[in-house]
């Protein structure tokens, strides 16, 4: 045992009552479901939590008519100041309730209580109360003197940072005026009902907000629905591809948040144990289920050795247990699914000759997980360098000038984020001018607003959210 | 040997234009343009899939240039493209009227074309301050999003050959982007010779690659092209949109396709943002 030995400090469960099984979110009620229902499971154990119900053709017909309904006879006609006191009570309640959104959505997802407590949570709220001020105000956003709600907005979120992306997605369309189906990932379910309680504690109107559950079929169905006026993805860029296929042709308007690859550029003269940090956070932040994980690590040459070694120092302090124990660093994965592409990837990156490393860590015996891992000697055709793994790995690479730095963090089809660590200004802009990606964060990592938009270039995805530039997604002007 | 024939005119040969030189089409094929009545006026070009391939190669080429010139520069030269066509007003206007414009409605049109691209000229170093945005955001940081151009634009372009040519393209390239353009089809004509503006005007070569021939023939190829962006499909006709917007998916190119406000004194924004990534740097405020 180590000398400082952290004791165990897990968060209580008893916040949080989850029910034997959950219906679909229709029109202001809970309903069965038309589909065959499905288990959420506890990542951490690999139990099931509950049973879901799983919308199928009819259902989705239904809850597309309840938007359409809403959006024509309650919030289409709403002036933007009344629609702006919901989006307030939503922001409220979701500050009050904020213990045990958290600790449900650890539970469900697995990442650790640290990160959904002190990162998800005061996010989820803040985008609530950002887009509630812009309600009554579009006109000053820059779109036209008039802009107006396209409608009924279908919404597909992931599972990395459900209650996050759907307070993403469902915020913004709000303040504008469009109603909502919203379907959650069928492995995290549970925060989204959660959230339509909250919805009906707000009193917003029935229909307005719908959320039905159910996999990748449900999806499709409502996608590909003639009544929706606008699709909303976030999630993989080949399920991107296939729903940009699906809009082809169509009236509805489309933006899509996709995958990713980043780069984090260490340089010669970067404040290293800052680096170190910003690089560890980068990547193993929510065992790196993030699209913008910074998993592509590019250090200068002269620092290599050095900055690996304190890399590799850090990466031993990581904790990774329990998700509802105040110390964890790293939760667990996702699903036995997820799980199995990760080890897939990471075998790849052995066989194709990269150098695999791992700290010392005792892994639970049940449950999904994955030691937090840094491949070394990697090259720009491993395919650790260039498929998106979604999970705790880190591939380095070298480089010795700028222009080299650049010309390897633009090699990808993604163009997301990526990261500049170094303490010359002129330097940094200069690279973060000539990086082909949506958000780059200079001397920090990982860092999101929703005054800040988020999106990406090339094959990580259409559009904006968040910001001025993240209304325009909702609006026709 | 008689003194008063009339003098044989020398007749233009209408060409491609690709990485600012004036090919044929590699495949040795044209296509015949008439008038109005019927009259044969000229055989263009009619590019091959290899053309377009090459334009895309021309236009990406040229990106890291143009991109890279300052929006002041960029104003510059669109503000000289406009002085090059007002220069050449009288070609044009005998263009177009062999499209079966009257001689009013020829002048009007290049008139109009003329200030429409002297309207985006302007807009270049002003994007920047309209589309973007310092984030005020919850906490130490300096958060600013800025525009950028999106890449290598495909672009289909509508039939009006001139006016809708130019409201079409200027937009593209103000803020930086570069161009390949299918012309129309039925009139291609004023697209070369504006192609000829282009050239004579310190645009780049590649900025703008311009290709004549058959839409349907060519369309689908730059709307599959891996290393194309975006994709304008403004000159497309109801039921062809599906098939190269589907074919757009393959690298999900952005795909706009909004008619062309062409007789609007504002044509507005939106078609500059289109082409427009946002980029958000962050960057830590303390010492």
């Amino acid at each position: 045992m180590d000398l400082f030995a952290y004791a165990p400090a897990p968060e209580s469960r008893d916040v949080v009552d989850i029910r034997p099984s959950y219906g679909l979110f229709v029109d202001g009620a809970f309903t069965d479901g038309g589909g065959e229902p499905f288990k959420t499971v506890e990542p951490a154990t690999g139990e099931a939590l509950a049973e879901v119900a799983s919308a199928d053709a009819a259902d989705v017909d239904r809850a597309v008519a309840a938007a359409r309904r809403a959006y024509e006879t309650v919030w289409g006609p709403m002036s933007g100041r009344d629609r702006a006191k919901y989006l307030f009570r939503i922001a409220r309640i979701l500050q009050e309730r904020s213990r045990e959104l958290a600790v449900l959505e650890s539970i469900d997802n697995g990442k650790p209580i640290r990160e959904s407590r002190d990162v998800d949570l005061p996010l989820v709220a803040a985008h609530f109360f950002y887009h509630a001020g812009w309600a009554d105000k579009l006109g000053h956003a820059g779109l036209g003197a008039d802009p107006r709600p396209l409608g009924v907005a279908a919404q597909v979120i992931p599972w990395n940072f459900p209650l996050l992306m759907l307070a993403w997605k469902i915020a913004p369309a709000l303040a504008c005026g469009n109603t909502v189906v919203l379907k959650p990932a069928e492995t995290t379910p549970l925060t989204a009902l959660a959230f339509a309680d909250v919805c009906r504690q707000a009193d917003l109107p029935p229909g307005v907000v719908n959320i039905i559950t159910g996999a990748g079929e449900t999806g499709r169905l409502l996608v590909a629905h003639d009544g929706v006026d606008k699709v909303a993805f976030t999630g993989s860029t080949e399920v991107g591809r296939e729903i940009a296929r699906t809009v082809a042709g169509t009236r509805k308007r489309l933006t899509l948040e996709l995958g990713g690859k980043a780069a984090n550029i260490v340089f010669d003269d970067a404040p290293l144990d800052q680096a170190v940090e910003g690089v560890v956070n980068g990547i193993f932040f929510n065992q790196g289920h993030v699209c913008c994980a910074g998993s592509r690590l590019l250090v200068q040459e002269t620092v290599a050795g050095e900055f690996l070694d304190r890399l590799k120092a850090r990466m031993a302090t990581l904790r990774v247990g329990d998700p509802l124990d105040k110390n964890t660093d790293v939760g667990a994965i996702n699903s036995a699914a997820q799980l199995a592409r990760i080890a897939d990837l990471a075998d790849a990156g052995e066989r194709e000759g990269a150098e695999r490393w791992s700290p010392p860590c005792d892994l639970p015996g049940r449950g999904y997980w994955f030691a937090p891992t840094l491949f070394t000697g990697v090259a720009q055709s491993h395919r650790i360098a260039s498929e998106e793994i979604f999970g705790p790995v880190l591939s380095a690479l070298t480089f010795r000038t700028p222009q080299e730095a650049v010309e390897k963090a633009n090699n990808t089809p993604y163009g997301l984020s990526a990261g500049v660590w170094s303490e010359k200004g002129s330097r940094t802009l200069w690279v973060a001018e000539r990086l082909r990606a949506g958000v780059v964060w200079a001397n920090t990592f990982n860092k999101f607003d929703p005054a800040a938009p988020f999106g990406g270039y090339k094959e990580s995805g259409h559009g904006r959210e968040g910001g001025r530039h993240g209304l325009e997604a909702y609006l026709e002007h | 040997m008689s003194t008063d024939r009339q003098r044989v005119d020398v007749r233009k040969t209408y060409k491609l234009f690709i990485g600012g030189a004036f090919p044929r089409s590699e495949s040795g094929r044209s296509y015949p343009v008439t008038d109005a009545e019927g009259g044969f006026l000229a055989n263009a070009a009619r590019a091959s899939r290899k053309d377009v391939r090459d334009a895309v190669v021309a236009a990406r080429k040229a990106f890291p240039g143009w991109s890279a010139r300052t929006p002041y520069n960029r104003g510059q030269i669109l503000y000289r493209i406009a002085e090059m066509l007002e220069g050449r007003r009288a070609q044009f206007v005998a263009e177009l009227r062999a499209t079966g414009l009257g001689k009013g409605a020829a002048g009007a049109e290049v008139d109009a074309a003329v200030d429409r691209w002297v309207w985006y000229a302007g807009w270049a170093d002003k994007l920047a301050a309209v589309a973007g945005n310092a984030n005020p955001v919850a906490g130490p940081f300096f958060t600013f999003s800025t525009p950028e151009p999106t890449g290598v634009v495909g672009s289909i372009a509508p039939d009006g050959p001139l006016l809708d040519l130019v409201s079409a393209l200027a937009p593209v390239i103000v803020s930086g982007n570069t161009a390949v353009v299918v012309a129309s089809e039925p009139a291609p004509l004023p697209a070369i010779t504006f192609a000829e503006v282009l050239a004579t005007s310190d645009l780049p070569g590649g900025v703008v690659n311009l290709l004549t021939g058959r839409r349907a023939e060519l369309a689908p190829w730059l709307a599959g092209h891996m290393d194309v962006n975006a994709l304008d499909l403004t000159g497309v006709a109801g039921t062809d949109v599906k098939p190269l917007a589907e074919a757009a998916a393959g690298n999900l190119k952005r795909v706009f396709r909004d008619p062309v406000r062409a007789d609007a004194e504002d044509p507005g924004t939106a078609r500059m943002q289109a082409f427009l990534e946002i980029k958000t740097v962050w960057h830590p405020v303390g010492v």
